[in-house]
């Protein structure tokens, strides 16, 4: 079975997952389906689709910060490749 | 439900309606606090708040305790209070008496360096606190309904669910008491840094919005003074050990307690709504000094989410605690009323919602809340300066 990750506006691009994944694991973001290239704790966010280094990373329908780094669909999104907007 | 969310409360001489009939012996000053902490052992069913301010600061600060003191007497959970100061204090009881001068309800006051000392003035409050728990128990209740109710919105601990759970779930219930009348008030101006986008499209008018990015870009430039290069990072480690990772994305989830309702008005602090329905309060993001804000203004209640388990409650108005993952909703069972972890294994937040709502109604009915039951007080004034 999928891990469940939530997603809560069809803008993000990035959901949280509600049980721990591991590397490996198939994550369902309402529909949405990415296979977790690392883990990602519970409560951490998974990247849904790629987002090139200093473009926005979007939850709520809203931008939380930028990407400091490219990021794959599958991977951890938290402050070591997501910054605030200066 | 909305056709009898009505409760039995006490009307106060300017109109208000309290949900509690509290006697409350305040201090105007921290060298008073002995003495009240005193009075509250001898006396349980009053209610005392220790703080330490009144004294060591200057300008703005003064107005503020000022205004924040004469706010906590004036809610209309207080029936009666009694001022206690020690005598050579800037914010002392005449001085509050006299901004409290259009306060009709029962109010004493009494001074340590004019009664003989920390005992004797102990013995005179414990006699004064006993009579007007008299009068207070024999005050005729009335009828008040949604439209009666100011309710304090808060989040304290919050972790990276709190944004999908607790705090949408209190939205919910929000947008009900507000469709009934009722008033909500929004604050934690530092957890509006990143969200700025989403209140103003939700102000009523070019006035709110204005005044939202105003006091929005003033805690914005506040904060990356303090903390430079950090500002962005403006959370507790404990946030980000559970998932958030910046300070909008811990914006936006926080101003979702707030529900749809358009913004009607923004207030400084301790400042009283003159609109029914959601409004705005520029407060700290400091729990403790953000609702001591709002109860100032006049809020019976406060519903506050944690996902990390804050067990704060406050003196004079009961405290609903909303957990947003049901793991800290068991750890903390003592602390806690409602979870709103329940979403991530299937509830509805209408159905979180309207349990938070259910219980809004049965604590205006006098059920006690948690935090109640502990009687665990936070107070805390917002300074503006460093003391003198």
């Amino acid at each position: 079975m999928a891990a469940r990750a939530i997603r809560l506006d069809p803008r993000d691009n990035v959901a949280v997952v509600t049980a721990d994944v591991r590397v490996g694991d198939l994550i369902d973001a309402g529909g949405i389906q990415v296979r977790a290239t690392e883990p990602v704790p519970r409560g951490g966010k998974v990247a849904l689709t790629a987002i090139p280094s200093g473009e926005p990373v979007v939850r709520y329908g809203e931008e939380i910060g930028l990407a400091t780094q490219a990021i794959a669909p599958g991977q951890h999104v938290h402050t070591h490749n997501l910054g605030g907007r200066k | 439900m909305s056709g009898d969310f009505t409760f039995e409360g006490w009307r106060r001489p300017d109109g208000r309606i309290g949900i509690r009939n509290h006697c409350l012996v305040l201090p105007t000053v921290v060298c008073a606090a002995g003495v009240v902490r005193e009075v509250g052992r001898r006396l349980p069913d009053v209610v005392v708040i220790e703080h330490p301010h009144g004294c060591g600061r200057a300008g703005p600060d003064i107005g503020l305790q000022l205004k924040t003191l004469a706010g906590i007497v004036e809610n209309p959970n207080v029936g009666g209070a009694i001022l206690v100061g020690l005598g050579c204090e800037p914010v002392s009881v005449g001085l509050l008496q006299a901004v409290l001068a259009d306060n009709k309800k029962p109010l004493r006051g009494i001074v340590i360096q004019e009664t003989g000392g920390s005992q004797k003035t102990a013995d005179k409050v414990e006699a004064m606190a006993r009579e007007m728990l008299t009068e207070l128990a024999a005050m005729p209740r009335e009828r008040g309904a949604a439209a009666d109710l100011t309710v304090a919105l808060e989040c304290g601990g919050s972790d990276t669910f709190s944004g999908m759970t607790a705090n949408p779930a209190v939205g919910k219930a929000v947008d009900r008491l507000v469709a009934m009348g009722g008033t909500a008030i929004l604050s934690e101006t530092t957890e509006m840094i990143g969200a700025l986008g989403p209140l103003l499209r939700r102000a009523e008018n070019a006035e709110v919005a204005a005044s939202l990015k105003q006091i929005v870009d003033r805690q914005e430039e506040v904060t990356r003074q303090i903390l430079g290069p950090l500002a962005d990072r403006a959370l507790a480690p404990g946030n980000v050990e559970s998932g958030l990772s910046t300070i909008a994305e811990k914006s936006l989830g926080c101003i979702t307690k707030g529900g749809s309702s358009p913004i009607r008005e923004v207030l400084g602090y301790a400042q009283r709504p003159s609109k029914q329905g959601l409004v705005v309060m520029d407060t700290p993001g400091y729990d403790a000094e953000s609702i001591t804000g709002m109860a100032a203004a006049g809020a019976q209640a406060i519903i506050f989410t944690t996902g990390r388990g804050s067990p704060a409650g406050f003196p004079i108005a009961p405290v609903i605690k909303v957990s947003s993952n049901s793991e800290i909703y068991r750890a903390m069972a003592d602390d806690i009323d409602i979870d709103a972890g329940q979403v991530l294994s299937g509830k509805t937040l209408d159905e979180v919602g309207e349990e938070i709502l259910a219980l809004l109604l049965r604590v205006a009915r006098g059920e006690n809340t948690k935090a109640e039951v502990n009687r665990q007080e936070v107070f805390a004034i917002a300074q503006t300066h460093q003391a003198l």
